[in-house]
């Protein structure tokens, strides 16, 4: 990929005056030694799974392998229909899809990895229920799958996706922002725009850890991605609005990294720190693991 | 820096839960899938490290038996493969051992070959030891795996039977017990070759075990 920082991504955009997706399209055949269509072919089966894991995980109440999750997706189905969301529709399907793919991932259903499996539900929610509510086509949710695979990518350039390495901002966070770059592709967002909104995005959730119970992608995780969905339309609200970061995105990615170095290894995915240590999530363990130990 | 394709950042399909303990553990099943390349009736699985203790709640028993069973990583019937599973004896252990990576497995098909792998993160996986020789496979490359008494010439004598194929050699490992003893040869093929290639290898003198393995998908 000849494009490894925003700057280089913004430079390229405003030369050739394309978007982002244009140049994550080119760049992905020029790789893969494709045509562009066998690209979108590909990133569609992604959509299509993503879809696929909502409907399925909308339909089931199964409960995780541990046996303590898997059923708050149905609980907001239940008391969105009762009372709706307050904030509407949109912030309802957000959510629901949200759950649906992370309780899907739990027992064991099929997801797309976004960047991670722990963070699977962001993406997917973000672009299918935006979609969804607004009319958007399959060719624009391709755009927007696109854009995202391109912001995932660079940021990954610079700091390795996972959150033993930086935390929950490596995986979650960096899922919000993609999905942020994403849903502002789809509603017609500037590249200025798009970059701004995924600058955003990270820029807020810069310092989440990594401390899921015993070392389960359960909790916190399933209900962090309901969060960081809703999160990713707040920092594309914004930047369709034309508020900038002040700091631009290729240096909020430095500090993404800097900040995973100085964090605590307890507090990166050993389960040592954090909400793993909690009273309640040592009682857990001992249940959990009395057959194993 | 290598190109990285935006698929590594929206993608694998996959049955969850987890890309180094889930989609890992069945490639890594289906790798040693790919190196036995026999039917077999028993297999036991040697946990190591962090695959020890929370390969449960990740469902890494269910996925490493999937791989050897031939499941691909997104497979939802995985989940419940303890009741699809017939005709083949399997078991568990559980170990820490520092020495090895958080995500260690060895895999011992019918009490004669232990493949050792870890599963190196976003699904990505590397076969390292085979019957006590070292290797290096991550499952991107056809790969001949050869055995046999260490002596002099060897190389060229299974280069000249793969050149004749018009196949290139990606990459090449050798390892051996000791000057004269028991060898191994890892070649990586650009492309596959035919199973009776391999067993032109195999007529080598002195040759004694050849497996033609192939990469997996993805």
């Amino acid at each position: 990929m000849t494009v490894l920082s925003f700057s280089d991504l913004n430079e390229r955009c405003c030369r050739e005056n394309k978007s982002v997706y244009q140049i994550a399209l080119e760049e992905e055949a020029l790789l893969q030694e494709t045509a562009g269509e066998v690209i979108r072919l590909k990133v569609l089966e992604n959509l299509l799974a993503m879809k696929d894991s909502i409907k399925h995980g909308l339909k089931s109440t199964e409960k995780s392998i541990s046996g303590w999750c898997g059923d708050d997706c149905e609980k907001l189905r239940n008391g969105y229909k009762k009372r709706g969301a307050l904030f509407g529709s949109v912030f309802e399907k957000i959510t629901t899809y949200a759950l649906a793919v992370t309780e899907e991932n739990l027992r064991m259903g099929r997801i797309v990895a976004c960047p991670t499996a722990g963070s699977c539900g962001i993406v997917p929610a973000v672009i299918i229920a935006a979609a969804e509510e607004n009319k958007i086509p399959e060719t624009i949710q391709i755009n927007g799958l696109l854009t995202a695979g391109l912001i995932g990518l660079i940021i990954s350039n610079k700091v390795q996706l996972a959150g033993a390495v930086a935390g929950c901002q490596a995986e979650c966070g960096v899922a919000s922002a993609m999905a942020a770059s994403a849903l502002a592709e789809m509603l017609g967002g500037s590249v200025k725009q798009i970059l701004n909104a995924s600058a955003l995005a990270l820029k807020n959730i810069l310092g989440l850890t990594c401390d899921p119970v015993c070392g389960l992608v359960e909790v916190p995780c399933i209900k962090r991605n309901a969060f960081l969905a809703i999160h990713a339309v707040t920092a594309v609200e914004l930047a369709l609005c034309g508020v900038e970061s002040k700091i631009p995105i290729d240096e909020v990615v430095d500090t993404l990294k800097i900040t995973g170095q100085l964090m605590s290894p307890l507090l990166k995915e050993t389960s040592q720190g954090g909400l793993a240590k909690t009273k309640t999530a040592l009682g857990l363990e001992k249940l959990l693991f009395k057959n194993v130990n | 820096m290598e190109q990285k394709s935006i698929f590594s950042v929206i993608s694998p399909i996959m049955a969850g839960p987890s890309s180094s303990h889930t989609a890992g553990a069945v490639r890594l099943g289906l790798m040693a899938r790919n190196i036995y390349r026999d039917n077999f009736s028993k297999v036991k699985f040697i946990l190591y490290n962090s695959f020890a203790t929370t390969g449960f709640g990740h469902g890494t028993d269910k996925g490493l038996l999937a791989g050897v069973l031939g499941y691909s990583v997104d497979d939802v019937s995985i989940k419940n493969i303890f009741d699809i599973v017939r005709d083949v004896k399997y078991s568990y252990e559980y170990r820490q051992d520092i020495s090895r990576h958080p995500n260690s497995v060895d895999i011992i098909l019918d009490d004669k070959m232990t493949i050792s792998g870890d599963s190196v993160g976003a699904g990505e996986i590397r076969i390292n030891n085979i019957n006590g020789f070292s290797a290096n496979i991550d499952g991107s490359y056809h790969t001949l795996l050869l055995m046999y008494k260490d002596k002099p010439g060897m190389i060229s004598k299974v280069s000249d039977i793969i050149q004749k194929q018009k196949v290139n050699i990606a990459s090449l490992h050798c390892d051996r017990s000791s000057k004269g003893g028991t060898a191994s040869m890892y070649v990586a093929l650009d492309i596959p070759i035919g199973d009776d290639i391999a067993e032109e290898v195999k007529k080598i003198k002195d040759v004694f075990f050849v497996t033609n393995i192939r990469k997996l998908k993805q």
